[in-house]
């Protein structure tokens, strides 16, 4: 067993690596939520085309694979943005910070699925007290912040936890598109050292820590955001 | 948009579609028969058959399905000479039959936890009556349990049926030639890169789409005994699953 702990000398790469997977995993938790933010707002809104644009993109995003999409996004949206920028400004070139990217990506792509978790939490604060609030002249901002937000986050909670553990393993495919993250590590060192399976294994175990801690934080999340409400045993 | 290149790429294409489906169709079936037991072996109070269980669905839910088609694809390599010893290495050494095993055991794992919830849903009431009628344990679960869970847990086993076929493009990495790797040798070839991607991404929405469709079929007749569910037609619902 010791063996198999021994990471001979690829330790601080294998780290460095679940570090990465963990920024690019927390970046694109927040772009998610924005995007699902503006997605939610989107599909709930009086605007037809506003609504259309919200299922076009839930749509589309939720029947295809990552990979595909991850790949397509990846290499497509920073040359589209840079071929589009060059019809006006002769020779432009965009640099694009990889990680950054894959944040973007992967936010964008999960975004789709939290739009429906936001989407779902924003209907089950009474329409009443959103009224109530407009009623006593608060202004629309301040009507989201004060009266909807803290209660539509108890019921987004859950939905907010699964959509996370399905996007903190999804980063595993940034590997695919040349970033080094735990799997990219695991994959050269492996190789190198002819010893695949244990490296593998090593970050599959950063995986496994991840979704661990991450269950116990959600838990107690949940038990917070809960805290004023009047628990009744069944 | 190269319009001949999809045309002409069409057959190729084709081909790939029918392993993609193939292979769905295989790790479906045989996953759903794993998943059953799987959930209630987690859900029995024996501690020897709960907790493996447990520890299965753990660590394929918890793990990507990536670093597992890797672990058993390259990883377990490593240990080629004891597996040609023990006559088993023609299996591994095939990557089909690695994504095969890796899909099955990783649906296992994701259904059984979906019918594992599902079993725990069904009513108290009709089991203690099941138990009153002097049904055995395998009769009730045969005839009392199981049906009604699985009507409990068919939308949420669509949409892992759906995510199933979605994650076999990720096989194209260790070289099976389904839909996403057909696709990208031709892109490779032609340099007509979005072409062949955007192709590729619409069949697989098409895909997608078909899979809702038919599993609403079967849900219609699971629930054949309700009043019809409010909505229209299976193809309406089909499409507000996919657009929800």
């Amino acid at each position: 067993m010791p063996e198999l702990l021994d990471l001979r000398g690829f330790g601080d790469e294998l780290a460095s690596g679940f570090a990465l997977t963990l920024g690019v995993g927390l970046g694109a938790l927040a772009v998610a939520l924005l995007a699902g933010l503006a997605g939610a707002a989107c599909k709930l809104s009086e605007s037809a085309a506003l609504r259309a644009a919200g299922f076009v993109y839930t749509t589309v995003v939720r029947g295809i694979p990552e990979l595909v999409l991850i790949i397509v996004l990846y290499y497509g949206v920073p040359t589209v943005v840079q071929d589009t920028v060059r019809l006006f400004v002769d020779g432009f070139r965009l640099d694009f910070n990889p990680v950054v990217t894959a944040i973007l990506v992967i936010g964008m792509i999960y975004g789709a699925f939290m739009t429906e978790v936001l989407r779902g939490a924003f209907l089950t604060v009474p329409r009443g007290q959103l009224e109530a609030a407009r009623a006593f002249g608060m202004s629309r901002a301040r009507t989201f912040w004060r009266i909807h937000m803290p209660q539509m986050w108890r019921f987004a909670l859950p939905g907010i936890g699964n959509v996370w553990m399905v996007l903190i393993k999804a980063t595993a495919l940034v590997s695919v598109v040349g970033l080094h993250d735990i799997l990219f590590w695991a994959d050269r060192a492996g190789q190198s050292l002819r010893e695949p399976f244990k490296f593998l294994l090593a970050a599959a175990a950063g995986f496994l820590l991840i979704t661990f801690v991450s269950e116990h934080v959600f838990a107690f999340a949940e038990r917070r955001a809960r805290r004023g409400v009047r628990q009744v045993a069944r | 948009m190269d319009l001949d290149l999809v045309a002409r790429s069409l057959p190729a294409l084709g081909d790939g579609l029918v392993m993609t489906l193939a292979i769905t169709g295989f790790a479906v079936p045989v996953g759903f028969c794993l998943a059953i037991p799987l959930a209630l072996a987690r859900l029995s109070r024996n501690a020897a058959l709960a907790a493996p269980a447990r520890v299965f669905i753990y660590v394929f839910r918890g793990t990507p399905f990536l670093i597992q088609l890797y672990l058993v694809y390259y990883g377990l390599g490593q240990f080629s000479d004891l597996f040609r010893e023990l006559g088993v290495w023609w299996f591994f050494r095939d990557a089909l039959n690695c994504a095969l095993l890796v899909l099955v055991l990783n649906t296992a794992a994701y259904s059984g936890e979906i019918f594992r919830g599902a079993i725990a849903g069904v009513d108290a009431g009709q089991i203690e009556a099941a138990r009153a009628s002097g049904m055995s344990w395998l009769v009730r679960t045969r005839r009392i349990v199981l049906p009604q869970a699985l009507r409990i847990a068919w939308p949420a086993y669509t949409n892992e049926v759906v995510f199933l076929m979605q994650v076999t493009s990720l096989v194209s990495l260790v070289t099976v030639t389904e839909l996403f790797r057909s696709a990208d040798m031709i892109a490779v070839r032609t340099f007509k890169i979005y072409t062949m991607y955007l192709t590729v991404a619409a069949i697989y929405l098409m895909v997608s789409y078909a899979i809702i469709f038919v599993f609403g079929l079967v849900e219609r007749r699971l629930m054949r005994h309700t009043a019809p569910a409010p909505g229209g037609s299976v193809h309406r619902r089909a499409l507000a699953v996919l657009t929800r």
